[in-house]
């Protein structure tokens, strides 16, 4: 559990986080999100100490960042790993190398190493690369071999500071699919700071989106898609969608199986329907609604949205 | 001085001298590669972005690299007589040589070593920070490995210019293929002689920056 309050950083008279505050929970995969320049980077390094703070409060599972020594710092740091665009690896050392190289940093001994430095490749499926060089690897492989040694000291934590924003795009859904299957199958609480906003339905279950260094909008991802807040429009570049003057006019999101309440809503409730899109989540397909319906028909629908538990959202009440 | 004859002075004279050479270089670049090494780290440590930014070290450093290498080596060679007299015993012959080529190189080599280990990435670094290395762990297994193909050719280029200083050292009596081009060949006006030293000097170059080309392609 990561809790952040009222966050200040400042390099020199440049504020770059102005109160920040928010709460992560332990095993869920975080995105910050947000233009270059916006803090993300920043805030994420706040939380392994690569960078201080100058106010506020900073704790993970309740120990307080700020306070630690150097020592401490090192050692909170063994239980963080964290990942970056450019993957990071010592040119010169072979891939085993360079998964080893933090656990004899910490004094492990030959045969942990050796033993775990094999699992790790297993599981990021880049055995067969164990003793190349990474210049003869590609993006993708690079940065599986990054995960590998940021898993390497049994993290609790994995930071990415725009892992996948060096990648193509079919590279890029391997190596979230990586991290979504290590978030699962080892509980990893995963951060992931980026400006992609594919990477963000792709994997995160919650995220903040930060702008100029403040948080411009938080929550649920489904939930901060559906609503649309202005600081996602202006990521998304995205116009917001001109509303119909008369009724309510609603946003739904339905998952695949729900499919078939579309055409129930179009011929119980007389709505129109505004759009359609589909998208997916955490790879989950979901199909996001937009209706427009009479007032007298407000109410039921709404009820529809409470029975069928839709996440949904009023773009503008009925009267 | 009567006159040799060429085998006499290929085997009395230019031998003698060329063995004094490579004595003399690989002394020279051996110590100041060590102490090079130790202000590199330093600076590279101490400088501005640097693992423990620290002005003052970095600037005094700076200062001295900076005084050192304004010298000519011939001044600096005769200004450090004293030193190296109270050093070696002595300021003719190998070590009364050594010392103010050291003196000359090491403040050189560090600049360039730095100048390479400047150039490691600064995520690499960080990467190794963010798995709670130790600033000693990253020099020792980050910044050093990476920077190991520009350390050699700093090496190289560092065995070429000590040639060179070897060859003015020469000249205030440490010996030395220098020394026979000067004595031998110019105050005798014996051109066979300049130039065969000369020619055995290109070679030698020649041969090092062979050796450190492969060096540095096998590193990379």
């Amino acid at each position: 559990m990561i809790e952040i309050q009222n966050l200040c950083k400042s390099f020199g008279s440049l504020e770059v986080l102005k109160n920040i505050s928010l709460s992560i929970r332990t095993g869920e995969i975080y995105g910050l999100v947000g233009r270059s320049g916006a803090g993300k980077s920043t805030l994420l390094r706040c939380i392994n100490g690569l960078e201080s703070y100058q106010s506020g409060s900073l704790k993970i599972d309740g120990t307080e960042i700020r306070d630690l020594s150097k020592q401490q710092i090192r050692e909170l740091r063994r239980g963080i790993g964290m990942i970056f665009q450019q993957f990071s690896l010592i040119e010169r050392r072979t891939v085993y190398q360079n998964v080893a190289l933090p656990m004899r940093c910490w004094k492990y001994d030959k045969q942990t190493v050796d033993k775990r430095v094999r699992e790790l490749l297993e599981l990021v499926d880049i055995s067969e690369k164990i003793d190349e060089r990474p210049s003869v690897l590609s993006g993708g492989q690079k940065q599986r071999v990054a995960i590998a040694r940021a898993l390497a000291l049994d993290s609790k934590i994995l930071l990415c500071d725009e892992a996948t924003s060096a990648l193509d795009p079919k590279t890029t859904r391997s190596v979230l699919n990586l991290l979504r299957e290590i978030n699962q199958k080892l509980g990893l609480t995963i951060i992931v700071v980026t400006h992609q906003m594919s990477v963000v339905r792709e994997v995160c279950d919650t995220i903040s989106i930060l702008e100029n260094g403040k948080i411009a909008a938080a929550g649920d991802v489904k939930e901060v898609f559906l609503q649309k807040p202005d600081a996602l429009l202006t990521l998304l570049g995205q116009e917001r969608m001109r509303c119909p003057d008369g009724g309510g006019t609603y946003s739904f999101l339905l998952a695949e199986q729900q499919l078939d309440l579309i055409p129930a809503v179009y011929n119980r409730y007389g709505a129109r329907i505004l759009s359609t899109g589909t998208s997916a989540y955490k790879g989950e397909q979901f199909t996001e609604v937009t209706v427009n319906v009479k007032n007298e028909n407000a109410a039921q629908l709404k009820d529809l949205f409470a029975k069928q538990q839709l996440l949904w959202h009023a773009v503008r009440e009925a009267s | 001085m009567e006159r040799l004859s060429l085998q006499q002075y290929i085997f009395e004279v230019v031998w003698p001298a060329f063995v004094t050479t490579l004595q003399i270089m690989f002394f020279t670049v051996l110590i100041s590669f060590f102490v090079g090494m130790v202000i590199a780290i330093i600076l590279h440590v101490t400088r501005p972005e640097g693992l423990r930014p620290n002005r003052f070290i970095y600037r005094t450093i700076d200062v001295i690299i900076n005084l050192v290498r304004s010298f000519p080596f011939v001044i600096l060679m005769v200004s450090l007589i004293p030193v190296t007299r109270f050093l070696t015993g002595s300021s003719i012959g190998v070590p009364a040589a050594i010392f103010p080529l050291c003196v000359s190189m090491s403040p050189y080599m560090g600049r360039l070593i730095q100048s390479h280990m400047d150039e490691v990435s600064r995520e690499a670094v960080e990467a190794a920070k963010s798995f709670g290395a130790s600033t000693f762990q990253i020099i020792w297994h980050v910044i050093i490995v990476e920077s190991i193909p520009g350390i050699a050719s700093v090496v190289c280029f560092a065995t070429v210019a000590a040639l060179g200083a070897t060859t003015a050292a020469g000249m205030v009596g440490a010996g030395g293929l220098g020394n026979i081009a000067i004595r031998y060949g110019y105050n005798n006006f014996n051109d066979q002689i300049m130039y065969s030293t000369v020619a055995i000097l290109v070679v030698l170059v020649q041969i090092i920056q062979l050796i450190g080309n492969a060096v540095y392609k096998k590193l990379r």
